[in-house]
């Protein structure tokens, strides 16, 4: 039954470019606006396609489109199965269909060419054929190709539908006729789906829901499916999705929304998520799917997306057995752990199915369908928006916005958004909507889950302790295996006494410049290879202090049951509570006699004389006798390296357990057993993080625990009145924290989804050794195998056991953390810091390169990846350097580092400035904001302004005047030293100044959040971008990222969302306090996340629109040629500079100590500081000198020139040293291969639409008092897709009357309808905004002065005070200003507010967190974790029904009873908000004052009280 | 660390002195004692830097801010462990090296260094004191023998590390007594002899053998010398001394600076002498040529002796005080005006004067010094450039001069004897040549450490030169050595 497809063309292709050179197409990423319309009665018609269709149209600037601006990533609907529409078409085509719910559509995307797609019909018609049912027909289903961009066209597939009868006794009910559905479209995609040649794809396969998708924008879809706009095409719900993708290949498989499913967010631990999987294929048995099960394995299509794997997951228990709501609790529970207000019996419902499945973490809107059933759930963390209007005429409205659909307001019935973890549902066929509670209720009443978790599962702590003596290691044999396992005196004093002594882990300064583990002469600890990934925009990092309450350490250890069943032995699991175990739990486990469980003690060891076949071998061994222990019953695997003797060393325990974990996944048994390494090895965060992310459930760091004893016995770094016990538990804290904080990088909320989930990647480890390993991990320079590794055991035990050998008797000194003589090589050491010095004293170029001769090194030398680089010379005759552009122009390209003021202190953060400016680079304010006084001129011409401006997650300081004043703002994602994470600025660095720049208390510690509160996606990151371009259209915005594997997705999809620049920022370098586990741990050299930055961008055709800077550790001309030459057009240098003010790396810069007055705010201190700008500028105009030289001999004139050059770079040949000679650069000199490239940003600009918004309109009406300050009263119309609306005129009231801005109420601007996000965003003083109606997230985000009321418009019959009425994030950052909201808002309400008093009748979880400064008073219930983390301000909230306290984050602030002053304070406010909203609430408080009054609870923060108290003692003593 | 603050908390609290007026009765060290609480908080100004460019000033990479740290918690006896894994002698070091440690000591760059190098001495000074300081000796002989030619600090570093490391080794000393320039050439006052002989106890009680009074390549032949041993080490110091090629050089009373410090070493000991040989400075005009190390130990003694009158001549102009900006933190000071604790007991100091000749009486004795003033160029940084020397007219002088003192430095070892018979190359400044990755001669099996393989230089060198060569050789009798080494890992 061929058809010719007309359309179909030949070239171009419909899914994703192969993976070349560092780019991966798994690392794409992809968020996007969600949503759907459901009529609740079920009732079918063709408006709820038509408001579906409007949904996704105004959710469209959620999506985004590359290179080509008609090209969209992605958009779709998902219907019920339009019956009467369908029954027509093939009636004309002469197919007979069958009553409904009796046929099936198969919407098909087959290949272009004709032939093929011929083919491709035929074999899936033999497939429907052989699972017994029946083919009725195909319709080409009618397409506009013009509809769509040239670029979607290329590789757009062919279209068509496939009907199919229901046949034979296993399709008899609807269910089955689904299964076998199932069957038939796994079998091909497996068949047809992975042809590399030929596109294959089914987006939808059932008897119930009908899929129309493509790479396609919102407004598209109408014009490229004339069948959804056919008034019979009906259905009673639509689920609607809009896609932001990283790339711009097309990818016609990738847009949602999936069969089951539209999502938004990013499932974070997705790899481990599909090994546990695929590892339980082996245990599962289905009554219902019998023998056809093997058929749908693998569950999950490798390669396809988070979502796309998500949905195959959702569809298999789905329909092995489980009901659609049910199955999506089970994959995103409700956080439950740390819940003991939670009813018991659902808390031993989420835990008896947490021993079956492990939660998929990441923050996720969810609308899922089956078509009977219509829902959405969130994350446990809420981090997605989703809001819902339920209307009285029946419908509901869902979507990532309000004001996605034309509601009048006296039709709304309840405007509400989803909660974290509760799940919301519309059932169509008993026509309403179940509440979560209701839902709940039933499943949990299903089973007797709790009795069955009670009477099975056990507790380890519970467990009786062994009868038989621990096995300790005696004094001398301690020694020995400290010998043996690597450790160093800096082990003892740099990681374990602070954590035994405080019970935190280390903090560090100044990043990483040691010797990578690849490059080093030193034996490495395997653990060293390997850097954590991060979540950046794609996914935000979480705060693993202040959102403690959704994270959870606990893992079941055992034997998994069956996925498919529900039994009371499903629960017998232990429950650890902890991942490090003592001695005695261990032998608990190893002991454990209770029925089900059987433990297993495998021996980690390699006779050391073998070596790297020896360890191979042993290796082998390993994985067989685990293999085998598994299959006669163990249900603990502890692997042991205990046991280390002359003649044997250690396997290194993370390749011990990497390559069981992955040998047991491949053999299907691994969920029949539980890891727990017992080892000598693991002493830090990093490393027992490394361990659970591949695969250990618990571990027992024995020789830790030892080393701890002998801390505390020899008191050199511990207190004395520190017992052993104490320190052991401190360690255990210690490490439990640095786990939350390592998971929380990745946005991971509990340890059960970490482990296993590999979210690492290695540097330099031998590719078959991670194939073999550490199945799946990035190693994209590969290198050290098995005989390094065994080498580097060896050289460790060589010191443990010497044989005859003379050995002095005392540890390495280690040299990781601080440079020591004997120990690990940085590049920042004696020799180079002080010849830089020298150099700039002596104005001696001589010297200068001297330096940067000991800097660059040699591959004897090399701390870094291009320390092995060589220039290719000759590929272009070189040029006389006098035709090289001038190192004065050259230096317009650099830019020196976001060092905070407040990190460095006020005198070097303004020589850095003023040598940029005199240069005409750019230096960076860092995020602690700038004082106003420094946008002025100096007499002498300098400047002392940052032409940078940083807007961090702690967005200290940033106001309109602050962002006016910039020449480039810069959104900081991630920062090198400790990506993933957030900052924090001890209370002692805090002076009066700095407080007053930061809009903070003195003396009181300021923290920056891991994520920024208005990116928790790549969408979200476009949102802000387009704030500040409209809080500055003359300045460019860029992004900053750390480097990772997929930045180059990330900086792909920064280009999309309109960024001016994106930084890669390098893990080397870093200024600035930090955890010593994320300074070695976490990021990647900037090499390799440039050079894949560049190759993605210009096989994305997206590299001519943003520059690309590149930073981390550059100190000299051969790294800028280098970072020239792999793609940068910009270089950003920190540490060196600072070298040249003086900074000679102590690595203090935490205490406040610096000695030479770089990184202090000790006034003593400061005034040692003796940098001057004139030795910043020689040191750049050096450099730059060092690069034309470069530029000569490789022949370019120009650097824009030499830009993306990489065939100019090569390897050093001449590498001969044991542990570099198999590293393999290729990948990362790979230079994409396609027409038409452009590989610097000369060619292209960039244009942003801010032509047609709503501001200009706003701009012109408001003229006069732009001009004269006179008062103008503005009235429009308002809907979401009005974005950051008077944000462009706030800028230019700045412009004109700089930081005061204009007389209150100047300008008054009068809204009606649902604004879009960011109204108001950093507006300031003389703007008033009033919107009749609602507003979206980020409402008054950086409010600087202006004034927002939000009332609910007239006509409306709901109560405002339990109806939503803004969104998330409101008032984000807020440095003053006034907010009032006749209504609820959702989470994170006033977060970082830093001076905004706003009123608001209710709010969502988080409310007030981080906040400085500034009032918030709620009339209503605030959710729980209320003020985590606020240490200035005050908030009042109205507590009704005694609930309150209970939902407050306690840990900085005090509830305290109201004064006299507070009543009068909150009284006026109140009254403010009445007058401006005329609220009913309002009005009640107000006329029941005495009664209302005490029920205010004051929200005092404990630092902020203090500092008053200090303050106003202070200021009596002088009086 | 302990205290992050204490640079700020305390100020930099030096050796004390003994008073001169007492100091220059007697022949004992010139420090007085110093208490260990101020010791603890001295070591309290340690910034615990992350990069200690004192363990990089040190040559023999001495771990000091650990040391310190365990000093200022009352850990001593975990600070002598420390510091000995660098150091076989800190007592030597801790006593008579000029400290490049101290000037590299970041604490420098804006005020007093930490005192280093009182803090090493009572580290080793309570070791002794506490008889923490016991032999280490190794689980088994190797059965390979090596000789050590030469007792200085190389000499003696070299020796203990090879025997620690399970060699058989025999220490050959020329003289009558082992130590080398330890011994003979250092006076009393900055290192007295007893500290010597203890570490000699130790050393003997490790298994070293002492020969002393062998004139190796004389009494014992090179062939048989190799024969005898597996290994050979060469640490026989530079001991060719720069002479001054003047008419009247050959006048009694005009002697190198060497001989007479030996000679007063010899007395100390209770040795012994021809007083006919005597080389005293008492009742004389003392002139010393040369303003190094041993131009000023010249000056001490011959105070000491009580001289008349002690003049000190330097050919260069008298360099700044302080820092030159030439020498600029971190690198140790060279050009300085340095002011030793014998320049502090007396005696004149002049400066930029060519010494052109000598008279003598009539029995030939030097009476007279004759010389002339001189002039330089000076280079970019205003340092005198030596090839531009010009002697200014009529600036010539005299000057009386009853004994005279050539302390103008030392050229190379002393080639005749055992330097020629092993038949090992020079370098072209002709010192032994060797690397100092290898320590290895041409010949093999023959080693080179110290100031005959470096040209003369300071104790602290030698004492690298020495472990590192003994881990040299340790790898070149076995294939691979657990000595540890300042640079790499063991």
């Amino acid at each position: 039954m061929a058809h010719h497809a007309p359309d179909c063309r030949v070239h171009g292709r419909p899914s994703l470019a192969p993976a070349q050179g560092l780019y991966d197409p798994r690392r794409e990423h992809d968020a996007c606006g969600v949503g759907f319309v459901a009529n609740i009665r079920g009732e079918k018609s063709h408006e709820v396609v038509t408001k579906g269709i409007q949904v996704l149209i105004n959710l469209e600037h959620r999506g985004a489109c590359g290179c080509d601006p008609e090209t969209g990533d992605g958009a779709g609907l998902l219907v019920q199965i339009p019956d009467a529409f369908l029954r027509r078409e093939c009636t004309e085509l002469g197919i007979e269909l069958p009553e409904p719910g009796r046929y099936a559509v198969g919407m098909v995307f087959l290949a272009q060419d004709a032939a093929a797609a011929a083919s491709q019909s035929e074999a899936l018609e033999q497939l429907i054929a052989a699972e017994g049912q029946r083919v009725l027909g195909w319709r080409d289903v009618p397409h506009d190709p013009g509809a769509i961009g040239w670029l979607a066209r290329e590789g757009m597939p062919c279209v068509r539908q496939v009907f199919v009868a229901a046949e034979g006794a296993e399709a008899r009910d609807a269910d089955g006729f689904e299964r076998k559905l199932y069957v038939i479209r796994r079998l091909a995609e497996k068949r047809l789906g992975e042809d590399e040649e030929h596109f294959f794809y089914i987006p939808s396969f059932s008897a119930r829901t009908l899929v129309y998708t493509g790479m396609l924008i919102s407004r598209q879809i109408r014009g490229f499916f004339p069948d959804v706009r056919d008034p019979e095409f009906e259905s009673a719900l639509c689920l609607v999705h809009s896609r932001y993708s990283t790339n711009t290949m097309g990818a016609w498989d990738l847009a949602h929304p999936f069969r089951y499913l539209a999502h938004n967010g990013e499932i974070n631990t997705i790899q481990g998520n599909q090994n546990w999987m695929r590892a339980r294929e082996g245990t599962l048995a289905s009554e219902t799917f019998g023998t056809d099960l093997p058929k749908l394995y693998p569950v999950m299509r490798d390669g396809a997306s988070d979502s796309a794997r998500f949905d195959n997951a959702l569809e298999f228990l789905v329909l092995t057995g489980r009901e659609l709501p049910e199955a999506v609790l089970m994959m995103i529970p409700e956080a439950w752990e740390n819940r003991d207000d939670m009813d018991p019996d659902l808390r031993a419902y989420y835990e008896y199915h947490s021993l079956m499945l492990e939660p998929w973490d990441g923050p996720a809107s969810l609308a899922f369908t089956d078509g009977r059933i219509i829902g959405a759930v969130l994350d446990r963390n809420g981090l997605r928006p989703s809001r819902y209007v339920v209307t009285k005429d029946g419908f509901v409205v869902m979507a990532s916005e309000v004001g996605v659909a034309e509601i009048a307001p006296e039709n709304v019935l309840v405007k509400e958004r989803l909660h974290p973890g509760k799940i919301f549902c519309v059932d169509l066929e008993q026509g309403r909507i179940i509440e979560d509670e209701e839902i709940k209720r039933g499943y949990v009443a299903r089973k007797p889950y709790r009795r069955w978790v009670e009477d099975n599962r056990l507790i380890l702590s519970d467990l009786p302790a062994a009868e038989v003596p621990v096995d300790k290691a005696p004094p001398e044999q301690r020694f020995h295996l400290q010998q043996a396992f690597g450790y160093t005196n800096e082990d003892l004093k740099v990681l374990l006494a602070p954590m035994a002594v405080h019970a935190k882990w280390p903090i560090g300064s100044m990043g990483e410049d040691a010797a990578l583990a690849c490059l080093s002469d030193r034996p490495q600890m395997l653990y060293r290879y390997f850097k954590q990934l991060f979540a950046q925009v794609s996914n935000p990092a979480m705060d693993s202090i202040n959102e403690r309450p959704v994270m959870a350490l606990y893992s079941p250890l055992g034997t998994e049951g069956n996925l498919l069943e529900e039994t009371a032995e499903h629960a017998r699991m232990i429950r650890v509570e902890h991942p490090l175990i003592t001695d005695e739990e261990l032998e608990k486990l190893r002991r454990i006699e209770a029925p089900g469980f059987e433990s297993r003690t495998l021996s980690c060891l390699f006779k050391v004389a073998d070596g790297g076949d020896g360890l191979r071998a042993a290796l082998t061994h390993l994985c067989a006798e685990a293999e085998r222990a598994v299959s006669e019953g163990a249900s603990i695997l502890i692997l042991s390296d205990r046991g280390v003797a002359p003649d044997l060393a250690p396997i290194p325990m993370l390749l011990a357990t990497g390559a069981v974990h992955h040998h047991l996944i491949r053999k299907t048994l691994r969920t029949r057993c539980g890891i727990v390494c017992e080892t000598g090895e693991a002493r830090e965060v990093a490393q027992m993080a490394l361990l659970i992310g591949y695969g250990a459930g618990a571990i027992n760091p024995y020789l830790a625990f030892a080393t701890l004893e002998e801390l505390v016995e020899d008191g050199s770094y511990t207190p004395e009145e520190l017992d052993v016990e104490a320190a052991k538990k401190n360690f255990i804290k210690a490490n439990d924290k640095g786990l939350l904080k390592t998971f929380a990088k990745m946005g991971i909320s509990t340890l059960q989804s970490y482990r296993g989930a590999q979210i690492f990647e290695a540097i330099g480890l031998d590719r078959d050794l991670v194939a073999e390993c550490f199945t799946g991990t990035a190693s994209r320079v590969s290198g050290v195998g098995y005989d390094v590794l065994a080498r580097e055991a060896a050289m460790r035990h060589a010191r443990a056991f010497p044989g005859d050998e003379f050995q002095y008797p005392e540890l390495d000194p280690g040299g990781l953390y601080q440079w020591r003589a004997r120990g690990e090589r940085h590049s920042f050491n004696p020799d180079t810091v002080s010849k830089l010095q020298i150099a700039l004293r002596n104005g001696s170029y001589e010297d200068y390169k001297e330096f940067s001769r000991l800097t660059d090194g040699d591959a004897e030398t090399a701390c870094t990846l291009r320390g092995l680089f060589t220039f290719q010379e000759g590929l272009r005759p070189p040029v006389p350097i006098e035709e090289v552009e001038p190192a004065a122009e050259i230096v317009k390209r650099f830019c020196t580092g976001a060092m905070s003021y407040g990190s460095i202190s006020l005198e070097a953060h303004q020589t850095l400035a003023v040598a940029m400016n005199r240069l005409g680079g750019k230096s960076n304010t860092g995020e602690g904001g700038e004082d106003p006084d420094r946008f002025v001129r100096d007499p002498n011409g300098d400047l002392r302004r940052s032409a940078i401006k940083q807007v961090a997650s702690g967005r200290f300081g940033v106001t309109s005047w602050y962002l006016v004043n910039s020449d480039e703002m810069q959104i900081k994602i991630a920062q090198g030293a400790k990506p993933g994470e957030g900052g924090e600025l001890p209370g002692h660095k805090v002076s009066e100044t700095i407080a007053k720049v930061r809009h903070s208390t003195p003396g009181v510690g300021l923290i920056s959040p891991p994520p920024h509160h208005d990116i928790y996606s790549i969408e979200d990151l476009a949102q802000l971008i387009y704030d500040l371009k409209n809080a500055n259209r003359h300045a460019r915005v860029s992004v900053k990222l750390v480097s990772v594997t997929g930045v180059g997705t990330i900086a792909a999809g920064v280009a999309k969302g309109k960024a001016d620049g994106v930084l890669i920022s390098g893990m080397d370098g870093g200024t600035g306090a930090s955890p010593q586990a994320s300074i070695k741990y976490a990021g990647m050299p900037w090499e390799i996340g440039l050079a894949e930055t560049q190759q993605t961008l210009v096989l994305n055709d997206l590299r001519g629109r943003i520059r690309v800077q590149t930073d981390g550790g550059l100190k000299t001309g051969r790294d800028v040629a280098i970072a020239a030459l792999l793609g940068a057009d910009e270089f950003g240098f920190s540490t060196a500079p600072l070298v040249a003010m003086g900074c000679i790396l102590m690595r203090v810069c935490h205490l406040n100590t610096c000695p030479v007055g770089v990184a202090t705010q000790d006034p003593v201190l400061r005034e040692r500081f003796a940098g001057t700008p004139d030795s910043v500028v020689q040191y750049m105009l050096w450099v730059a000198e060092e690069v034309r030289e470069i530029m000569a001999t490789l022949g370019f004139r120009r650097v824009d020139e030499m830009i993306g050059h990489s065939e100019s770079l090569d390897m050093a040949t001449a590498v001969g040293h044991w542990k570099q000679k198999g590293l393999d650069f290729s990948d990362v000199f790979a230079r994409p291969d396609v027409p038409h490239a452009i590989y610097n940003c000369e060619s292209q600009t960039l244009v942003h639409e801010l032509e047609q918004v709503l501001d200009q309109k706003l701009l012109r009406m408001a003229a006069p008092a732009l001009r004269d300050g006179e008062p103008v009263e503005i009235e429009v119309p308002i809907c979401n897709t009005d974005r950051t609306v008077g944000t462009i005129l706030g800028s230019e009231v700045s412009r004109k009357y700089g930081q005061e801005g204009l007389a209150d109420d100047t300008i008054t601007m009068r809204f009606r309808g649902s604004a879009g996000q960011s109204l108001g965003a950093f507006c300031t003083r003389g703007l008033t905004f009033e919107i009749e109606g609602d507003t979206n997230d980020y409402c008054g985000k950086g409010l600087c002065g202006a004034r927002i009321v939000v009332k609910v418009p007239p006509g409306s019959t709901f109560d405002p005070s339990e109806n939503i009425i803004t969104g998330n994030v409101v008032l984000y950052g807020a440095t003053s200003g006034e907010a009032f909201f006749q209504g609820v808002a959702g989470e994170r309400f006033a977060v970082r507010n830093s001076g905004a008093d706003a009123v608001v009748e209710g709010v969502g979880d988080h409310g007030c967190e981080y906040m400085t400064g500034g009032n918030v008073i709620v009339l209503g219930k605030a959710g729980r974790n209320f003020a985590a983390g606020m240490s200035g301000g005050i908030a009042y909230v109205l507590d009704e029904d005694g609930g309150f306290p209970s939902r407050v984050n306690h840990e900085t602030v005090d509830l305290d009873p109201m004064q006299p002053e507070d009543f009068d304070f909150v009284q006026r406010l109140v009254r403010k908000h009445f007058l401006y909203t005329r609220s009913e609430k309002a009005d009640d408080v107000l006329r029941k004052w005495d009664a209302m009054a005490p029920k205010f609870v004051k929200v005092f923060p404990k630092d902020y009280k203090r500092a008053l108290e200090e303050r106003v003692e202070a200021e009596s003593g002088n009086g | 660390m302990a205290d992050a603050r204490g640079f700020l908390k305390y100020g930099r609290e030096s050796t004390y002195y003994r008073p001169v007026e007492q100091r220059l009765e007697d022949w004992k060290h010139v420090q007085g004692d110093f208490p260990q609480e101020k010791t603890q908080e001295q070591a309290a100004r340690c910034m615990d830097c992350g990069i200690p460019f004192c363990n990089n000033g040190c040559p023999l990479g001495n771990i000091i801010p650990d040391f310190n740290d365990l000093v200022h918690r009352d850990k001593w006896e975990d600070a002598l462990w420390r510091l000995h894994s660098t150091n076989n002698f800190p007592e030597f070091t801790g006593m008579v090296c000029p400290a490049p440690c101290e000037q590299a000591c970041v604490l420098g760059i804006n005020q007093g260094p930490v005192t280093i190098k009182q803090i090493e001495w009572e580290i080793v000074r309570r070791g002794w004191d506490e008889g923490w300081i016991k032999p280490v000796l190794p689980e088994r002989r190797s059965g390979r023998s090596v000789a050590v030619v030469g007792s200085g600090p190389a000499g003696l570093s070299a020796a203990q590390q090879l025997s620690r490391a399970g060699h058989t080794v025999t220490l050959f000393e020329r003289s009558d007594r082992i130590g080398g320039l330890l011994r003979y050439g250092i006076p009393d006052f900055k290192l007295e002899k007893w500290t010597i002989d203890r570490r000699l106890d130790q050393m003997r009680e490790e298994g070293v053998a002492f020969q002393t009074g062998v004139h190796v390549g004389v009494e014992l032949s090179p062939g048989e010398l190799r024969k005898s041993f597996d290994a050979v080490v060469l640490c026989t110091g530079a001991e060719a001394p720069r002479d001054l090629a003047v008419p009247g050089r050959t006048l009694a009373g005009v002697h190198f600076a060497m001989d007479f410090l030996t000679q007063q070493n010899h007395r100390n000991a209770g040795d012994s002498e021809d007083p006919s040989e005597a080389l005293l400075a008492t009742d004389k005009h003392v002139v010393v040529l040369g303003g190094g190390d041993t131009g000023s130990d010249c000056i001490g003694t011959s105070h000491r002796q009580g001289a008349r009158s002690v003049t000190s001549l330097e050919l260069l102009p008298q360099p700044p005080e302080g820092r030159h900006t030439s020498e600029p933190w971190p690198l140790p000071k060279k050009y300085y005006f340095n002011v030793s604790s014998s320049h502090a007991e007396g005696g004149e100091r002049r400066y930029a004067l060519l010494t052109k000749g000598f008279e003598g009486d009539e029995e030939g004795r030097v009476r007279v010094l004759r010389g002339v003033k001189v002039e330089f160029d000076r280079d970019r940084l205003d340092r005198p450039l030596p090839p531009t020397l010009r002697e200014i007219p009529g600036s010539e002088f005299e000057l009386r001069a009853d004994l005279v003192l050539l302390a103008m430095g030392f050229l190379h070892p002393v080639h005749e004897g055992l330097v020629e018979g092993l038949k090992v190359s020079l370098d072209p400044r002709g010192n032994v040549q060797a690397d100092t990755r290898g320590f290895a001669t041409n010949e093999p099996g023959v080693f080179a450490a110290g100031d005959c393989r470096r040209g003369q230089s300071l104790v602290v060198w030698a004492q690298w030169e020495g472990r590192e060569a003994a881990r040299a050789v340790d790898a070149y009798l076995r294939g691979g050595s657990r000595l540890q080494s300042r640079n790499a890992f063991v």
